[in-house]
């Protein structure tokens, strides 16, 4: 791939502030639009942009295919372990209640523990699809 | 007043836009008008108080289809001289006029019965919806009620999204992901496939 200053400096420049947007909306989407859908795919879309910008196999080398697989299953077993803790405290399954001290507190720490791992689930898929389309063009 | 005026405005640029991609026949374009369309999109729904729903179109809508759109275009072989043939018509162009010109009456005419736009006495709102916005900040401390909704009373749901977002992956590895020599992949056929 041809070299061009002009989009690796805005490239770089733009990357850091995406995902810090990305985090933002995952950590934030309790109180404002958001959550973890919308922060996974937005992180994604950073290390995509990362990858046109600087090529595949530098994307890559800061992810590689093989932790995206297991960073996938991990987001799922991350919100099926809640409902799993949930289950062996006595409650429902995917009852936040009993995480916490009180009420409001288990469902604090459940909702953001599983908007954790739909973020994670969502922005390792993203990249999986995108390497998978982008990785049959290099042959 | 100006809702009326952004809502015409964003409604008139998405029949423009997709009057524009029907009559286009460069695929690359075609796949930039989609992602104009989706961002026009989250516009409208941003206009309609729906912010969740315009980040998730204008992230998945405009940026993560577009660019999987543009990396497929990238995998297809450059079309032959004659972009395609079409088939010579077999009826009269009037035809499918006035079946367009019926069915899309006919669906004009339904919604006529549809409550307006934020009725608070529609079906929507009479359900489950009015307990939501009651219980939903006393209940998990969660401001904003869709999160609330998506992540605890709907929880469920939302873990059935996960393994669907989960599973597509892994139909895309099982279907053309994994890096394979290149040498492997042609003596099995891949070659071919992919011409075909």
């Amino acid at each position: 791939m041809k070299p061009n200053l002009i989009l690796h400096v805005i490239a770089k420049f733009v990357i850091p502030l995406i995902i810090l947007f990305a985090l933002y909306v995952q950590f934030h989407g309790d109180f404002g639009p958001g959550g973890g859908f919308q922060a996974g795919v937005i992180f994604s879309a950073a290390l995509i942009l990362y990858s046109l910008v600087f090529g595949l196999d530098a994307a890559e080398k800061i992810i590689p295919s093989s932790w995206l697989q297991k960073l996938a299953a991990l987001g799922v077993m991350i919100y099926a372990g809640v409902g799993v803790a949930s289950l062996l405290l006595g409650g429902n399954y995917l009852d936040y209640t009993l995480l916490g001290s009180n009420q409001i507190a288990g469902q604090h720490l459940g909702i953001l523990l599983v908007e954790l791992g739909v973020g994670i689930t969502v922005a390792a898929v993203m990249l999986i699809l995108f390497f998978a389309f982008a990785g049959r063009g290099r042959e | 007043m100006i809702d009326i005026v952004i809502n015409v405005t964003l409604l008139a640029f998405l029949a423009i836009t997709s009057i524009a991609i029907l009559r286009m026949t460069n695929l690359f374009a075609i796949v930039m008008l989609y992602g104009i369309f989706s961002l026009l999109s989250a516009g409208l729904f941003v206009v309609m108080d729906a912010p969740d729903v315009a980040f998730t179109e204008a992230a998945v809508g405009a940026g993560i289809s577009t660019v999987l759109m543009l990396a497929t275009l990238a995998l297809v072989k450059k079309p032959q001289k004659p972009y395609y043939s079409e088939a010579p018509r077999a009826h009269r162009p009037w035809l499918p006029l006035i079946v367009v010109i019926i069915t899309g009456s006919a669906l004009v005419y339904g919604t006529w019965d549809m409550p307006g736009f934020g009725a608070p006495d529609s079906p929507a709102q009479t359900h489950v919806a009015s307990y939501y916005i009651d219980n939903a900040l006393e209940e998990t401390g969660v401001p904003n009620v869709v999160t609330a909704v998506l992540a605890s009373y709907r929880g469920f749901d939302t873990l059935g999204e996960v393994v669907v977002v989960y599973t597509a992956a892994v139909a895309v590895l099982l279907l053309i992901g994994g890096r394979r020599p290149k040498k492997v992949a042609k003596s099995k056929g891949e070659g071919k496939q992919d011409e075909a």
